[in-house]
């Protein structure tokens, strides 16, 4: 391979006893009531921790803990005393072994780009960040297959992919920090979802350490293996509860030669729904993106941060972001002007600006892509949902949000995966209130529940949302999660406090 | 008054452009090709002035392949009045463009010219200049600002030690640097509207000018690559780095 990684030629450690696992029958996951039900750290086991991944692998210092032990958006923080930063699989399959038999819980870590609280600590767990591996292991040229380590930036991935004439099915906001590990872990969505599908589908395998540190080398590069069960998926959105990804082999669609941008300026919802609708009749065959977002995301994101720019001259009730990927530049040309024109002339549209360049549509993304940041700076008291709903009641749970909140000062934003039904719904106040947070949750997840949606679409539980997972999902669903996780995890060190809260 | 704006069709700023394996050039195929982004913003400041009611008319002109007429509908749909369409086959150096251009000044006849100060695929920075010259008019080069008093024209320039401001008669060339203005989108409704302008199309003939080619490119490479950089644990193993490695003191 002549891309100037060195490859890793990686050995499959054989533990040299074999694993006695708890059968499940009865005994299901109980959540631990505290860190009570695991051991302290003592200063041998870090010495030992510290002798498996070398000196440049370990961050003890307590400001320099604070990345480690605190979440992006700033509302949770942990206290751990160690974290980890592992260079190879077989590291964390030493760090794994040895956590289970002393009973030390560990919180994988990534880019620590999580929403819900699920990458940081929420006592004094060991973080075990996996940041340090981000070797590309392989990639085919000719299949468009690449293997990677857990560690690997998303925005690193996308832009070796690239430069090899492939797309990664994956994109996101948060590109430039979070890592492909992190991304499988919780099964992101992110904005191509629409054109290529869920990680589910793109990814071919996984290499996974398990919570006694045996490690499972699932990585595979065919598109069709129908022998067995599908263990991989059972990782992907596990949210680092049931294993530890160390690698994933992944299936990247080819690069399209033409990519169009365009920003629409829509009156209504219902044009708005209309317009998704029209849109996968007219151009779905090159569709790759179509996002919305409100006039009050909008006028936020351009008011506080200086590099985000609205290319209206006027402002409009909604904005859609369309994406078309295809082969032929003057085709989808064409058919986007032609689709853009006809709804114009229809009504359905107020304005469009279509980008002339790359430049504008980098622009057109990044008044997408900032809204979290300008959510962030909005307030101190942010609340953020990530919810499935039926396209026809998609926005009147923020209408109702916005009556119901009316009488405090707060900004409701709302914008989302709309091709998908993924709404991202925002409140942020300065004011710390606790009868703003009263009615606020838990009504908008039971709102959620009564209309049939998801209160996680992919975000994920994490320690945030998981007291509401049987708005989502059923007691036998719940109660046979619990006995997988309690299959693969006896001993409960990873990612405890996680997905399961003690109310269930 | 009249105002002539000129835009080139270069590869696309954000491109990551490739060589070809012979060295004869850069590889465009496949390529993204956009409006060269100085000559954005020259269309830009001539709308402005339009919106102004400085402008009479804003009329874009652009000398190249038949793919050209691209750049010129996108100005169009900026708010361009009209466009003139000089089709060549081969790129043209920057002395034969300015003096097509001369030729389509005196049909013309604007008393503004305004050009983008350079392309970012030769980075040549003539055009302009070039022009100016053959016309023996007064040049206003990397504005920053331009500004109508009058019959003249203020033009602050960006210049190594500062800005300097020039007042010129007119008729007068600008060439505009990227601090002018920030170009609007193209929307929807000037877009459709800029499908109906007319673009008059004209030969180098027409123009009475000879495609002579003085320059010949001999080859084209990439720079070397950057080499990785080395952290170094001493002064002292700095200062021998210095001095044996890069050999810089």
């Amino acid at each position: 391979m002549v891309f100037g990684w060195t490859t890793v030629f990686f050995k499959t450690r054989q533990l040299g006893y074999l694993n006695q696992l708890r059968t499940i029958s009865q005994t299901a996951y109980t959540h631990p009531s505290s860190s009570a039900a695991f051991s302290k750290l003592s200063s041998e086991d870090i010495s030992y921790l510290k002798g498996i991944v070398t000196p440049r692998g370990v961050v003890e210092e307590k400001e320099a803990l604070e990345p480690f032990n605190t979440d992006w958006i700033g509302k949770y923080k942990g206290n751990t005393s160690l974290a980890l930063k592992p260079s190879c699989t077989d590291q964390v399959s030493q760090i794994l072994q040895f956590c289970y038999e002393k009973k030390l819980p560990i919180v994988p870590q990534g880019g620590n780009t999580g929403l819900v609280g699920g990458s940081v600590p929420v006592f004094d767990e060991i973080v075990l960040n996996l940041g340090n591996m981000n070797r590309i292991r392989d990639f085919d040229s000719k299949s468009g297959i690449v293997t990677c380590e857990a560690g690997v930036v998303l925005e690193t991935l996308s832009n070796f992919v690239n430069e090899q004439g492939y797309t990664f099915p994956l994109d996101l906001g948060a590109k430039g920090s979070c890592q492909i590990g992190g991304n499988l872990a919780t099964n992101a969505g992110g904005t191509r979802f629409l054109r290529y599908g869920s990680l589910h589908g793109s990814t071919l395998g996984l290499e996974v350490v398990l919570s006694n540190g045996k490690v499972l080398n699932m990585l595979s590069s065919l598109r069709k293996d129908n022998t067995g069960y599908h263990l991989p998926h059972l990782f992907i959105g596990s949210e680092g509860t049931l294993g530890v990804i160390t690698a994933a082999s992944i299936c990247c669609p080819k690069k399209c030669r033409s990519v169009h941008t365009a920003l629409l300026g829509v009156e209504s919802f219902d044009k708005v729904t209309e317009l998704l609708v029209r849109c996968k009749d007219e151009v779905g065959e090159i569709l790759s993106a179509f996002e919305f977002m409100d006039r009050n995301a909008v006028q936020l994101a351009t008011k506080l941060l200086s590099h985000v720019r609205d290319p209206f001259s006027s402002t409009f009730p909604f904005y859609v972001l369309i994406e078309t990927s295809g082969s032929n530049e003057n085709h989808d040309m064409e058919k986007l002007e032609k689709f853009l024109e006809s709804c114009y002339s229809a009504d359905w549209i107020s304005d469009a600006v279509l980008a002339q360049d790359q430049s504008q549509m980098n622009q057109l993304w990044t008044l997408r892509e900032s809204m979290p940041e300008a959510v962030n700076r909005s307030g101190k008291y942010i609340f953020k949902y990530d919810l499935s709903i039926p396209l026809e009641h998609f926005y009147d749970l923020v209408s109702e949000m916005r009556s119901r909140l009316a009488d405090y000062t707060c900004q409701v934003v709302s914008w989302g995966h709309i091709g998908d039904c993924n709404l991202h719904l925002n409140i942020s106040s300065s004011d710390s209130n606790e009868s703003l947070s009263n009615l606020i949750e838990p009504y908008v997840y039971e709102w959620t529940r009564a209309h049939g949606g998801s209160i996680s679409a992919e975000h994920g539980v994490g320690r945030v949302k998981s007291k509401y997972l049987s708005m989502s999902k059923d007691k036998q669903v719940i109660d046979l999660m619990k006995q997988m996780k309690q299959l693969l995890d006896p001993h409960g060190i990873l990612n405890p406090y996680k997905i399961f809260s003690k109310e269930e | 008054m009249k105002v002539l704006v000129t835009v080139k069709r270069v590869v696309d700023y954000a491109v990551k452009v490739r060589v070809k394996p012979d060295g004869s050039g850069v590889d465009l195929s496949n390529t993204k090709m956009s409006m060269n982004p100085f000559c954005e913003i020259a269309v830009e400041e001539a709308v402005r002035l339009k919106e102004a009611k400085v402008a009479s008319e804003v009329i874009v002109a652009s000398i190249g392949p038949s793919q050209s007429s691209e750049q010129i509908r996108t100005a169009l749909a900026m708010g361009a009045d009209r466009g003139i369409h000089v089709e060549v086959e081969k790129e043209l150096p920057p002395l034969v463009i300015s003096r097509a251009l001369k030729s389509i000044v005196l049909k013309e006849k604007p008393s503004l010219v305004i050009l983008g100060k350079q392309a970012i695929d030769d980075d040549c920075n003539q055009t302009g200049q070039m022009l100016a010259q053959f016309l023996d008019w007064p040049q206003g080069t990397f504005a920053s600002k331009v500004k109508v008093v009058g019959e003249k024209l203020q033009v602050t320039r960006e210049v190594d030690r500062g800005l300097e401001t020039l007042e010129l008669r007119l008729p007068a060339v600008v060439t505009c640097d990227l601090r002018l203005n920030e170009p609007r989108y193209a929307t929807l409704p000037n877009i459709m509207k800029a499908k109906k302008k007319p673009i008059e199309k004209l030969g180098l003939k027409d123009l009475n000018c000879e495609p002579s080619y003085g320059l010949q490119t001999l080859s084209i490479f990439e720079p070397p690559k950057r080499q990785g950089g080395n952290k170094v644990e001493s002064v002292a193993e700095l200062i021998e780095k210095l001095r044996n490695e890069a050999k810089v003191i």
